[in-house]
């Protein structure tokens, strides 16, 4: 149990009548990267958004269960939505730097964490860029638009932006989805770089994606969870034949 | 396979010939035609009003200094002080002022020929005017560049007598309570405008917004005189309980009231800048930990900034051209003062108020529409200013090169 960074028991969210999420219950573990397949409109990246969160800000949604992360309850009424961002970062699908210059979208988090000290903040930039694999392309031109940057180059931004603030667990939502086959690439090495920091859960179309990148996947399917599990597992001999059918393509 | 669809035409030269389309064609013309149109009437009005301005500059140098000669020659037509004073208000009531009055009245027509026409007809006729006078004698060149000379530098002073013995233009004191005006209306209006727009598009619920954005809206919709009214009769008072100021009507009025015509402008544009602002940008925020305000401020605020500054703009213009909100609320007296509590004149107002009492041709009259053209050239070149250079100067401040 140690090793288990969020622990999540019977989860339901509603949109409104309809039940987008049944009774979820999975556990992560720590610094692990953890993959959600499944066909679209399964649910996989609302679980994503629940888990930081983001859902708050539709309206009528609601949300039953418990989403234990580090044994907190996030949903516990006491417990601070903004807080909870700042430790649970997210990548979304589409790259989305702010218009503002480079050094800018990266020291935005810090900033409004209180950082006001340039060194710092500079530093900050400098090692989430790294971090990142992004600092060489963009070393030389720190003050320029980060609207600038090719798609691959904003994505891999953005992840720098959510390690700015120095998150415990990463989301990812679809991350590569829009990138060509080098940039995503160059992602998902970053992804196995990073999970040495940090636990990371990535929402995949790609089932190479998710063969290559992940220590674990779950797979879901009309708001359900079917299986978790070690990826090799899921993908060499999965318990569920539904999970099969889907790995395999005979569905979805 | 093709035979479920009937093709007529064959891949040949004579279907893919170019068509002639009268419709498109026409449409594209008229509307074309139109787009010209208005880029041409917004010329021709300022090249009318500038024309109506012209005798006071090189080729009316003649005008005003022939006013000034025949003052000395005749004291009559333009000199004598109680003549010059009643010379507005007593010019539809010819029977009632006789003696005095009756070589102006009757003036009219066979004075012309010397003293008017050069004024009406400006540019024109002046040119042979000033030649023959020229050749007449020296001491009339002289005099004819003095009195150019004294129109164009009481421009530069700060008293506006339009109707005296020795008129004086000062476009100063009119200029400092224009922008003085401006300047209160916008403190007031701008934040005000922004920041209901930035809650309305940032915090309120849907249907808060539904309420709150047709009601500021419909600010847009109340005629200016009846806010000036409003300023006239409550504000007014309303602000003297408070501060305490002597004069009733003043520029910080006059600035509220035109706050009241800024808002709506300002408020319904910056809010459309900022509902425009992608939700990508306000999700990554809040998903790095920024709260809804952090967000607002420094997220959805600066990707706005070129249609608030468009907003801001508009509101300025507005504030800038508007004359009867300045004519009844901000006391219409051309007072120099940094005082915001002092009446003042704004350049609107002053047309507005004078322009019906002017002799057609006179170098008060070209002075109006000189004032006309200061107000057409300030607001352009502000626009210019604003547009090509801060603008440019914001983006790359807020975001990036």
């Amino acid at each position: 149990m140690k090793n288990i960074k969020i622990e999540v028991k019977d989860l339901s969210l509603y949109y409104g009548e309809k039940k987008a999420l049944k009774e979820i219950s999975l556990e992560i573990p720590r610094n692990k990267v953890t993959a959600l397949i499944g066909p679209s409109g399964c649910g996989k990246s609302t679980f994503l958004r629940c888990i930081n969160r983001m859902n708050d800000l539709i309206p009528d949604v609601k949300i039953t269960g418990q989403m234990l992360v580090e044994g907190i309850d996030i949903y516990d009424k006491n417990v601070d939505v903004v807080n909870i961002r700042k430790k649970i970062g997210m990548v979304f699908q589409k790259s989305n730097p702010f218009p503002k210059s480079i050094y800018e979208n990266i020291a935005y988090g810090p900033k409004i964490n209180g950082i006001k000290d340039k060194n710092e903040l500079d530093e900050i930039v400098e090692t989430s860029l790294r971090q990142a694999a992004i600092w060489d392309e963009v070393k030389d031109r720190l003050g320029d638009s980060a609207m600038g940057l090719s798609g691959g180059q904003q994505q891999r931004l953005c992840i720098a932006r959510t390690l700015a603030v120095s998150p415990d667990i990463i989301l990812m939502d679809e991350p590569a989805s829009a990138l060509d086959p080098i940039s995503t690439s160059k992602i998902e090495e970053l992804v196995h770089e990073l999970k040495e920091q940090y636990t990371i859960i990535i929402v995949t179309h790609n089932m190479q994606q998710a063969a290559r990148t992940s220590d674990y996947t779950a797979f879901f399917y009309l708001g359900e969870l079917i299986e978790i599990g070690k990826t090799n597992a899921i993908f060499t001999k999965p318990e569920q034949k539904q999970t099969e059918d889907y790995i395999t393509g005979r569905f979805g | 396979m093709n035979s479920q669809f009937p093709i007529n035409q064959n891949f040949t030269k004579e279907s893919l010939k170019k068509q002639f389309r009268l419709s498109e064609f026409l449409a594209e013309k008229i509307i074309s035609s139109v787009a010209f149109l208005s880029i041409t009437i917004i010329v021709l009005i300022f090249v009318f009003v500038f024309k109506e301005s012209l005798p006071i500059f090189n080729f009316g140098k003649s005008d005003a200094a022939k006013t000034e000669i025949t003052t000395d020659s005749k004291p009559e037509s333009y000199g004598s002080t109680p003549t010059e004073e009643l010379k507005p208000e007593t010019y539809g009531a010819e029977p009632a002022a006789k003696g005095e009055l009756k070589p102006e009245t009757y003036g009219s027509e066979p004075v012309t020929q010397e003293d008017l026409k050069p004024e009406t007809y400006g540019d024109v006729k002046a040119e042979p005017t000033v030649e023959s006078t020229s050749n007449e004698t020296p001491e009339a060149v002289s005099e004819n560049k003095e009195g150019a000379d004294k129109t164009w530098s009481t421009f530069f002073t700060t008293e506006w007598v339009p109707v005296s013995e020795h008129p004086r233009f000062g476009l100063i004191a009119l200029l400092v309570g224009t922008l003085k005006v401006t300047i209160i209306a916008m403190l007031i209006a701008g934040p005000l405008a922004i920041l209901a727009a930035l809650y309305t598009s940032c915090f309120a619920s849907k249907r808060t917004k539904e309420i709150i954005k047709p009601i500021i809206e419909m600010l847009a919709a109340f005629p200016s005189v009846v806010i000036g009214f409003f300023a006239l009769m409550v504000l007014a008072t309303f602000f003297q309980d408070i501060f305490g100021y002597d004069s009733r009507l003043n520029a910080f009025i006059g600035g509220v009231a035109m706050a009241l015509a800024a808002i709506p402008i300002i408020y319904t544009i910056s809010e459309d800048a900022l509902s425009a602002v992608p939700k990508t940008y306000t999700e990554a925020s809040l998903a790095l930990g920024a709260s809804k305000w952090q967000t607002a401020f420094f997220v959805t605020l600066p990707a706005a900034t070129p249609g608030i500054f468009a907003a801001l703009l508009l509101g300025i213009g507005r504030v800038f051209g508007e004359t009867m909100i300045a004519l009844m609320a901000t006391g219409n007296a051309a007072l120099l003062s940094a005082n915001p509590f002092e009446s003042v004149r704004t350049f609107a107002a002053t047309i507005g108020a004078e322009m019906a009492e002017t002799v057609f041709g006179e170098t008060h009259y070209s002075v109006l529409f000189f004032i006309g053209s200061l107000l057409f050239i300030f607001s352009f070149a502000l626009n210019a200013v604003a547009e090509f250079y801060v603008k440019g100067k914001l983006i790359k401040k807020f975001q990036g090169k």
